[in-house]
């Protein structure tokens, strides 16, 4: 898995599976409301939260922009404060590299915190077939993991399954793993959550090694930043003797004070809270307390190519806060797993194609399309960034690709449109044809729309599929022209 | 090439066409004035996340503490902890093993963030190590009304990066299940702070 799940189908295909299933769109209709009212609430109490959100954006766009500079500044301050550093072009690489030093200590396991990057580079899966078992120790992976299942949302990758269902889960298949759950396990949250508590809490105790992302990396002091809430990552943070993060390029940010802005825009966006439980920060090795060997991974894997995109770098400047995910009107239907990536939601439409590129898998390429273009992404992303905006470029990138060969059907009716459209004489030509379709639609119809309109609700041919779900008005008997040539412009 | 010089010419050529001259950072959130009593704003914060508080005076410091633990409960104190508790061993280097039989921890902190609830510990003397206040299943955290700061750019401008920091805003919690949040999954699933007047 990198990237996108494998043999996921385009989205069209898979949304209307996802959408065929009455539990999950139950399930993710009451976590995503829930989440809403919340954030709302504080984000609604905070004074300027907009000027937050522009210095967010603008922290993010001016270390973008000199990404190579504060990177080397990061990898002084962290070889300064003991800390390995270690550069991975892609996923391949930042596996070797973590297998590596597992494989150095022994160790047959590692204990791991959430981590998109990891996620993103099939980190557990790579580990697995060189004989290490990874074990997630947030709840909703652990879920995931227990469960054999796939993410679906950034960051509650369990949030398509309620709590009856987790029961079940815990009771089946955590015994072949560790500690099993209880027998008279309920489906309470509070219940399961402590079945997961006794379960890892074994695995924090053995492990040697523990694996991390970071939200954050600070270049001029070398900290790098989790922000969580069980407690799992301090866990893995501070009990194994040695820890490797994996951080994604674009995580650096130049200075200590740039925190300020983040640390009150990320958990007020994410879980609605005005400060998530426990954020852990640390600066290399600090003598005596926590990890006395520490790594950290700087990847690419696709950053660079997202970078050089003029439209879309500002993915860049996501911190993985899902907000746009809980707002979204599509994802609040489908669900995660319809965009066949452990991003979904309206920035993997984007950060998909941005990391991948356009033009060779037809699964990414469906990604920008999986929207309303609402613009309801833009609005709570707490960093500005104007997701519609990047769609609609990422469309035509998208087109442009596909051009040569054998024209896709919307190219055709677009090069038919414009020949059409091309002259007057032939606009008049086609106007009178579709007067005439209007005449006998009319007359068929057995619909019509509020404003009276007949309405036709199954197109013929290639515009079937089109006309499934929509429907669209009869063309109108008389064109607009020909009613002001008749008329001399409604004085006759 | 290396794949530190490889990713490095990468950021460069991608940015080749770019405009790269600076956008300007609003600094409005710094310095914002905060009305009313810090204090009495960090307790309300602090029971939002049901943590229990209790305030005192310097010299009640001792006999709150054990007041807020079950009699027989074993507890752990941080080295450099500057008030005694009454039956409490001074952390001498316990790993997690043995920590993971200990029923409670105390712990001072560096600073109190009232706005957001929340408590930073930089694991300096009277803090403990890190492992300390996260392995038990209670955490006492000891903070003076003196240390607690208005909001997030305040403690940000006082806290040193150079010390691993620990931000604790209420017990362990987890909203994993339905987006509803509980208490207490892996770190301390009660936390009591004390506030020092």
């Amino acid at each position: 898995m990198t990237g996108t799940f494998v043999g996921m189908p385009a989205f069209p295909t898979a949304a209307r599976a996802a959408l065929a299933d009455s539990q999950l769109r139950s399930n993710l209709a009451h976590a995503t409301s829930t989440i809403r009212a919340r954030r709302l609430a504080v984000v609604g109490e905070l004074d300027g939260w907009e000027e937050l959100r522009l210095a967010g954006a603008a922290i993010k766009d001016n270390t973008l922009l000199h990404l190579d500079e504060h990177l080397l500044a990061l990898e002084a301050s962290l070889t300064a404060r003991g800390a390995v550093v270690h550069w991975a072009r892609d996923a391949d690489e930042a596996c070797r590299i973590v297998a590596g030093i597992a494989k150095d200590h022994g160790a047959d396991e590692v204990v791991k915190v959430k981590s998109m990057a990891t996620q993103e580079i099939g980190l557990n899966e790579a580990l697995a077939a060189e004989g290490i078992a990874a074990w997630e120790t947030d709840l909703a992976e652990l879920i995931v993991q227990l469960g054999d299942d796939l993410p679906s949302h950034i960051l509650v990758p369990a949030i398509h399954r309620n709590r009856a269902e987790i029961r079940q889960i815990f009771l089946d298949k955590m015994a072949a793993v560790g500690r099993p759950a209880p027998a008279d396990l309920t489906d309470e949250p509070a219940r399961l959550a402590e079945a997961a508590r006794l379960h890892l809490r074994e695995k924090f105790l053995r492990a040697r090694v523990a694996v991390s992302g970071a939200n954050f990396a600070v270049a001029e002091t070398g900290s790098l930043v989790v922000v969580e809430s069980e407690g799992n990552g301090r866990m893995c943070l501070t009990l194994p003797d040695v820890l490797v993060s994996v951080v994604g390029i674009e995580k650096v940010v130049p200075t200590w004070a740039d925190l300020d802005v983040f640390l009150q825009l990320l958990p007020r966006s994410s879980t609605g809270e005005r400060m998530n439980p426990y954020t852990s920060i640390w600066s290399g090795v600090t003598p005596g307390d926590g990890p006395q060997e520490v790594h950290v991974v700087l990847l690419d894997h696709g950053r660079t190519r997202a970078l050089a995109d003029e439209v879309g770098r500002q993915a860049l400047r996501c911190i993985r806060c899902s907000a746009c995910l809980n707002v979204c009107p599509v994802y609040e239907r489908t669900g995660g797993h319809a965009y066949g990536s452990v991003y979904p939601g309206p920035i993997g439409a984007i950060l998909n194609p941005l990391l991948r590129g356009v033009g060779t898998d037809d699964q990414v390429d469906s990604l920008p399309y999986a929207s309303s273009l609402c613009g309801a992404c833009f609005e709570a992303c707490p960093v500005r960034i104007d997701i519609p905006a990047v769609l609609v470029d990422l469309r035509a990138q998208v087109v442009d690709a596909h051009r040569g060969g054998v024209p896709r059907p919307e190219a055709a009716v677009m090069r038919s449109a414009s020949w059409v459209l091309g002259t007057a004489r032939r606009l008049g030509a086609a106007e009178r044809a579709s007067g005439l379709v209007g005449r006998v639609a009319g007359r068929l119809a057995r619909r019509s729309s509020s404003s009276g309109r007949p309405l036709m609700s199954r197109l013929p041919g290639p515009g079937a599929g089109w006309s499934d779900a929509r429907d669209l008005p009869a063309p109108p008997a008389e064109s607009f022209r020909a009613w002001w040539k008749r008329t001399e412009g409604g004085h006759r | 090439m290396s794949a530190r010089d490889e990713i490095l010419g990468r950021v460069r050529s991608a940015l080749t066409q770019a405009d790269r001259s600076p956008v300007a950072v609003p600094t409005t959130h710094r310095g914002r004035v905060h009305e009313g009593d810090l204090v009495e704003l960090f307790v309300e914060r602090v029971e939002d996340y049901r943590a229990t508080v209790t305030r005192c005076a310097d010299s009640e410091v001792a006999g709150t503490v054990s007041r807020l633990l079950p009699e027989g409960t074993s507890v752990v104190l941080a080295p450099g902890f500057e008030w005694s508790v009454p039956g409490a061993a001074v952390d001498s280097g316990l790993t997690a093993v043995q920590l993971d039989s200990v029923g409670a921890v105390v712990t001072g902190a560096t600073v109190g963030i009232a706005e957001t609830g929340t408590l930073v510990l930089t694991h300096g003397p009277g803090e403990g190590r890190r492992l300390l206040s996260l392995v038990p299943d209670v955490h006492v955290c000891v903070v003076r009304a003196s240390q607690v700061v208005a909001d997030v750019p305040a403690a940000i401008g006082v806290l040193d990066p150079r010390r691993p920091q620990t931000w604790i805003s209420g017990p362990s919690a987890t909203s994993d299940i339905e987006l509803d949040r509980v208490e207490g999954v892996h770190g301390p699933r009660t936390l009591h702070v004390v506030i020092v007047d």
